[in-house]
């Protein structure tokens, strides 16, 4: 079952086009990774499903993109139901310069009066969530900022966990961090797509065959390839993809 | 394998001295201007007895039988600053986060400029303004309601005050929200934030030192300023009341030094360090409690 699908998306930022008639399914509590050269438009497709893309000025969407079967865009949409269930992790770990329970608490407290012990739960679950809770359980009051960076980024994961999305985005989650830190990443991200859909950017080709269901292949502004992971790196039906996993050119 | 180049060498090593030696120009500065303020303010303290002057609430320098007693003027200057961060903080903080986070560009440039050139207008400019416009406004209203015919008071200097203190509020707090990382609005947004909530929660917490910073510059403005007071607060030695015509810590000096003689003059002095003190200790409470629980 596809959750988001979009349909004769593109996206102009002023004159430039950035993405070209694209046309996507992704199904449902898989992984989906997004692969292709730097400027392909990946990162910016990302960002167009939790319209993340609004806070740029200058930036023109045509085309649609359904979650659920309605169109996220149509006006009547409010972005920020949208953006709770659709969560994103960045590039860059990213916490606020606050206590590790607060991060994770933030959001939840933006969508509900919760009580003391609701939010000591939900802190505790989304950390269990991002297997982050057993290196910080004792440490909760302390600054995200002192946390390792691969840490940092599991903290992130659970921050967006908090508000229990049913998609995550994950923007080149791992490429800030170290191979051991990736590793976990990748693990917890085959334990995340039980409950959760997840649509990941990534400039690693092993990463996306490693981990993903299905693959998408962008290259300047066109999806030149979808399909089965498998058959995307061992039989591409496109001369390009072939030459980019091959390693061609990228 | 090159020589050393005896000619930049010693270039090198001359700037270095005159970057060591100006820089310690500034020491030098600080430190002299304690060291005169305690050496000429310290006579008139002992003089006067510590109590008396800092406590006494006479001040009647000239009589047969004076009196120095500065509780007037240091309770006016702590009223005129808490009236001045009252009023002026959040008019300069809402400003700063319209210029950074909310204004279209365009906007943003004009009002921009409007704040470069609030900072630019010398304060004898406030002070006449105040006196033509503001002085006589308050007038009516102090006539109307309080049956006090003066508008020569602690109000319309808080007011001159407030507006004082703004361009460096605002222009600090603005560069420390913009230095806000965007990773970290990216991430509330993410999270389903409004932009308020944003603002509010994320930016201006992160911004919380360079605020603080802005703000505790527009106080030091506030304390100090002489000029643009002695022009709106009536110089009478009042214990500070809103209507009533008050003298500051620094009106108290300007007003009369120029004819001061004696332990008067000394006394002038005495105010002046405990007004040093005063900005000091201003400085560093304000530092500390607007940056406490910054270190999340």
């Amino acid at each position: 079952m596809n959750i988001i699908s979009a349909n004769k998306l593109s996206l102009h930022y002023g004159d430039f086009q950035a993405l070209r008639d694209i046309d996507l399914d992704v199904p449902a509590r898989e992984i989906t990774a997004l692969i292709g050269p730097s400027g392909c438009g990946k990162s910016t497709f990302l960002r167009t499903l939790n319209r993340m893309n609004d806070l740029i000025p200058g930036v023109k969407i045509t085309g649609e993109i359904t979650y659920h079967g309605e169109d996220i865009y149509a006006p009547q949409v409010d972005v920020t139901a949208l953006r709770k269930s659709i969560g994103m992790v960045f590039q860059k770990p990213n916490p606020f310069p606050m206590s590790i329970y607060d991060n994770i608490s933030y959001g939840p407290k933006l969508h509900a009066s919760l009580s003391k012990s609701e939010l000591n739960d939900l802190v505790e679950r989304s950390l269990h969530g991002a297997a982050l809770w057993d290196e910080v359980k004792d440490r909760l009051k302390k600054s995200a900022l002192s946390l390792s960076g691969g840490q940092q980024q599991r903290l992130c994961i659970a921050r967006a966990l908090s508000v229990s999305p049913d998609v995550l985005l994950m923007d080149e989650p791992t490429s800030a961090l170290d191979p051991a830190s990736t590793m976990k990443i990748e693990e917890l991200m085959g334990q995340l797509k039980q409950d959760y859909t997840v649509i990941i950017v990534t400039h690693n080709m092993q990463q996306a065959a490693r981990i993903s269901d299905k693959t998408a292949f962008f290259l300047t502004g066109d999806l030149v390839e979808s399909g089965q992971t498998d058959q995307i790196f061992t039989l591409p039906r496109d001369k390009r993809t072939e030459d980019y996993i091959t390693g061609r050119f990228g | 394998m090159n020589t050393k180049n005896k000619r930049k060498d010693i270039v090198e090593k001359t700037m270095q001295g005159v970057f060591f030696t100006l820089g310690m120009v500034t020491i030098i500065a600080v430190v002299t201007i304690s060291a005169y303020l305690v050496l000429n303010g310290l006579p008139a303290i002992r003089e006067i007895g510590f109590f008396e002057f800092l406590f006494g609430q006479v001040w009647r320098s000239t009589g047969t039988d004076p009196s120095f007693g500065i509780l007037p003027f240091i309770l006016t200057s702590f009223y005129g600053m808490i009236g001045a961060i009252i009023i002026g903080v959040p008019i300069g903080l809402m400003t700063a986060i319209f210029l950074a986070k909310i204004a279209n560009p365009r906007i943003a440039a004009v009002v921009n400029t409007a704040v470069e050139l609030l900072a630019g207008i010398p304060s004898v400019v406030y002070g006449f303004v105040g006196m033509i416009v503001l002085v006589p406004f308050i007038q009516q209203i102090a006539l109307h309601f309080f049956g006090i015919p003066s508008g020569a008071n602690l109000l319309s200097a808080i007011l001159v005050l407030s507006v004082m203190i703004l361009p460096s509020i605002i222009s600090v707090s603005r560069t420390a929200l913009v230095a806000v990382p965007r990773d970290y609005e990216e991430a509330s947004f993410a999270l389903g934030a409004t932009k308020m909530e944003t603002i509010f929660k994320v930016s201006v917490p992160s911004a919380r030192s360079g605020i603080t910073a802005g703000v505790v510059l527009g106080v030091g403005r506030a304390i100090g300023e002489a000029m643009a007071v002695m022009m709106v607060a009536g110089n009478v030695s009042n214990m500070p009341e809103l209507f009533r015509p008050v003298t500051f810590l620094t009106t108290a000096i300007t007003r009369e030094l120029s004819y001061a003689s004696g332990l008067q003059r000394q006394a002038l002095f005495s105010i002046g360090l405990v007004l040093f003190c005063f900005i000091m200790l201003i400085n560093i409470i304000l530092n500390f409690a607007l940056k406490r629980g910054h270190k999340g």
